[in-house]
């Protein structure tokens, strides 16, 4: 294989791979706000008990996400170096900025939210896992930023000509709020957001099924659906918007997505269906007007279709269209599960049906999938460019780098890589086992609750 | 030429990022490096939650440093990242390794599971600590660049004497780093076994040190050059042995404080050096000097490190300030509990 196949290879698979964790931690560190703050207000030692638990399970989720997160930053270099070039004055003010704002949060305030139970009083401690939690949507920020300028160029003009032509920054503002970065952004949170709360719902629903530590799975499992089904309505909104900003500034990755040769008004949307390549259409089953009624806000609306694009200006369609339609499909299939659960739980006869509790109990893997292929389709559909209509991929690879050495590297991270997915899953599986610790529903030193607390209750 | 000017500024803030990489997370590594040292496995996991709560923190000076170079200098994060592709891939492995070993290693009883997860933790640590100093190394005696401003050489060049032997040195150097941080953190039995293995690493530390300089004169002819053209760096070379001989010095009297500042101080005045004998040059092209990457002809645009620097100036002193809040929370000797490592 040749060094672009390979190197592309190496970069979905590593992205990948680190993308199962971020969400998590931003999902979990918002439950873990609100487990805490829950904590504070009601004194009420169980989520003292949920808020340790978690921020164990945290702890195994945030260490992945850094291990395999520094690799990200170091690829760019070493195996899109003309890429790097080309975008550095931009991109890298982004990647910067993630550093001093995002990571050095996120990671200073884990220290007192992790080992700090002892060590600090409850508000301070309550007051790190929100900086933690503030750091991990911060970098979610300028990480979208960063992507969104590869999607939707935009406060840049080009300097030089040829092999030295770059990217430099005339208007940083207009190039963080470029067309595609907040409802990107938005997206993205979102799908965060869903994937902590399905953990804790996945987990919850677990317990609830052996029977086990009832009373605090019961109070995680209702935090836990309540910010699920939030997380989903908000990514129906957010979808919404995404979409049709991709309409506007990306129409060549639309009409991949669905599969839209021709552009057409009354454009229909493929509800279940396949694309044919070979004869350049889709098969399955369509409802007619409603891609034009959902861009547009109006059936007859025109829908540009791929034609509009010289053939080496596509984006592969059958994958594109495949990975676009799979995220939707589980996203409806997850906001349908958070609303059912949600109702059984309020008539409080979710305990009852476990073959709900079962469906929540595998719930975990739809947030998961949908982000992984929710990134494909956006990184998949923007092809051929690496930067859009400014850099084709393959112009952005590193001109010193051999496919061997590539191959090399290919194969240690996949060796690697699956070796630490089986030690996460061994691990969560081994900390989910084993339970919430009876200890912690008597907090003691510094976090030890008035005397009067306990006649309280 | 104009020492003021933001490229200049930014030559300084890469390198003070650099440099608190090395002050800090080269604790951690050096912990790391002297983690087999012991059998014991309540000694080895006091040594590992002597870092446990900040090592995470302070590796986010390399990453954040890298994102500065990529930002402010983008040439050279091209070039060097591309040219030492095998060295850079190796590094990440050492990192990776040494990151998930901390979080794995006392996640399960067994003798195998946490002798397996111990020698991920000291071996991703050495080579991580070999690694950078090969960089440096390589960096500081010239790599072959092409007129294009690409690396022109091979992996196996990269591994010279001289690179070899600064990856020694680094080695070494976090090694009484971090022996040093460890007496620190530490009582009993394992602060007496830190204290001897303190000793030595820094009689290690300051035979490298001394081979490192004399290598340098001799065999890096533009480093050594600058010296000669710009007597006052001695001054700096002065402060440098000064703080070097320090160490020992607060440590025999039992100033470990006083010890682990001179050591930062060691690191500091050699990274002054560094950059002083390479300044404007950050990449030194060898043997065709004038394809050299230097702050100008690598660097961003200045409305762009104009904007990073507004970022910097904002950011870094927030970061500084809860940074010291952390450390002031844990301060003091490591104490076990069921949350640690």
């Amino acid at each position: 294989m040749d060094v672009l196949t390979l190197s592309r290879i190496q970069f979905g698979l590593t992205i990948g791979f680190h993308y199962i964790y971020p969400p998590l931690s931003i999902g979990l560190g918002l439950m873990l706000v609100i487990m805490e703050a829950a904590w504070l207000k009601t004194k009420n030692p169980v989520y003292h008990q949920m808020a340790k638990f978690w921020t164990n399970i945290f702890a195994l989720t945030f260490a992945l996400g850094v291990a395999t997160g520094i690799v990200m930053e170091f690829e760019f270099g070493t195996n899109w170096a003309t890429y790097s070039r080309f975008v550095g004055d931009v991109f890298g003010s982004a990647l910067a900025a993630e550093g001093i704002f995002a990571f050095f949060l996120e990671s200073g305030f884990l220290a007192v939210l992790l080992f700090g139970w002892d060590k600090v009083g409850r508000k301070i401690h309550f007051f790190a896992t929100c900086m933690v939690c503030l750091g991990a949507h911060f970098s979610a920020v300028w990480i979208t930023v960063a992507n969104s300028f590869m999607q939707t160029p935009a406060g840049y003009h080009i300097v030089g000509q040829g092999m030295h032509a770059r990217a430099e920054i005339t208007d940083f503002w207009a190039m963080v709020f470029s067309p595609s970065s907040m409802d990107r952004l938005f997206h993205t949170l979102c799908g965060a957001w869903a994937t902590g709360a399905f953990l804790v719902v996945s987990v919850s629903a677990f317990y609830l099924l052996k029977k086990q530590h009832e009373d605090f799975a019961g109070r995680s499992l209702r935090i836990g659906l309540t910010v699920a089904l939030t997380a989903c309505v908000l990514q129906v909104v957010s979808g919404d918007i995404s979409a049709r900003g991709v309409a506007k500034n990306q129409p060549a990755k639309l009409a991949a997505f669905e599969g839209l040769y021709q552009t057409t008004n009354h454009a229909p949307l493929t509800l279940v269906g396949y694309v044919d390549e070979q004869d350049e259409k889709v098969v399955g089953l369509q409802a007619p007007g409603l891609l034009s009624y959902l861009v547009y806000h109006d059936t007859q609306g025109t829908v540009t279709g791929l034609d509009a694009f010289a053939p080496q200006d596509r984006p592969p369609v059958e994958s594109s269209f495949l990975f676009f339609h799979g995220m939707v499909a589980i996203g409806f299939t997850l906001l349908a599960v958070a609303t059912l659960g949600c109702f059984l739980s309020l008539r409080g006869q979710l305990i009852q049906h476990r073959w709900m509790l079962w469906i929540l109990v595998f719930s975990i893997l739809g947030p998961e999938m949908a982000n992984q292929l929710g990134w494909f389709a956006a990184e998949v559909g923007r092809q051929p460019w690496i930067v859009y209509g400014l850099l084709r991929t393959p112009e952005g690879l590193s001109k010193v780098v051999q496919a061997n050495a590539v191959l090399t590297s290919l194969i240690l991270f996949t060796f690697i890589y699956f070796l630490l997915f089986a030690v996460f899953i061994y691990l969560l599986n081994h900390k989910i086992q084993h339970g919430p610790h009876p200890d912690d529903l008597v907090p003691h030193g510094k976090l030890a609750l008035p005397d009067n607390f306990m006649s309280h209750k | 030429m104009n020492y003021f000017d933001l490229n200049s500024i930014w030559f300084v803030l890469v390198g003070v990022l650099f440099t608190g990489y090395a002050m800090l997370d080269g604790f951690d590594l050096g912990i790391g490096a002297l983690h087999l040292f012991t059998r014991k496995d309540e000694e080895r996991r006091v040594m590992l939650n002597s870092i446990g709560p900040v090592w995470d923190g302070n590796e986010v000076w390399l990453v954040t440093g890298g994102g500065a170079l990529f930002a402010a200098f983008p040439d050279v994060y091209a070039t060097v990242f591309s040219g030492f592709y095998l060295a850079f891939i190796l590094l990440l492995f050492a990192l990776i390794f040494r990151a998930v070993a901390i979080e794995f290693r006392s996640k399960q009883p067994m003798f195998w599971w946490r002798q397996m997860w111990d020698i991920g933790f000291a071996g991703g640590s050495i080579l991580s600590a070999l690694l950078i100093g090969v960089a440096m190394g390589n960096i500081a005696q010239g790599i072959p660049i092409d007129a294009n401003g690409e690396f022109a050489g091979t992996f196996l060049g990269l591994l010279q004497p001289y690179p070899l032997l600064l990856g020694v040195t680094t080695v070494a150097l976090f090694m009484m780093h971090g022996a040093i941080y460890g007496t620190m953190k530490t009582e009993g039995e394992l602060h007496d076994k830190l204290r001897r293995w303190a000793m030595n690493s820094i009689i290690f530390f300051v035979i490298c040190a001394a081979t490192t300089t004399m290598a340098t004169l001799l065999y890096v002819p533009h480093m050594a050059e600058r010296v000669k053209n710009h007597p006052w760096l001695f001054s700096i070379v002065l402060v440098n042995m000064l703080s070097i001989a320090n160490i020992p010095r607060e440590f025999h009297r039992g100033k470990d404080w006083l010890a682990f500042l001179s050591s930062c101080a060691t690191m500091a005045t050699l990274m002054m050096l560094f950059g002083l004998d390479q300044y404007p040059n950050l990449v030194y092209s060898w043997p065709h000097p004038e394809n050299s990457l230097n702050i100008y002809n690598a660097a961003s645009s200045h409305k762009t490190l104009g904007i990073m620097l507004v970022i910097a100036c904002i950011g870094v002193p927030i970061v500084l300030a809860y940074t010291a809040c952390i450390y002031w929370i844990f301060r003091g000797k490591v104490k076990m509990n069921r949350s640690s490592y």
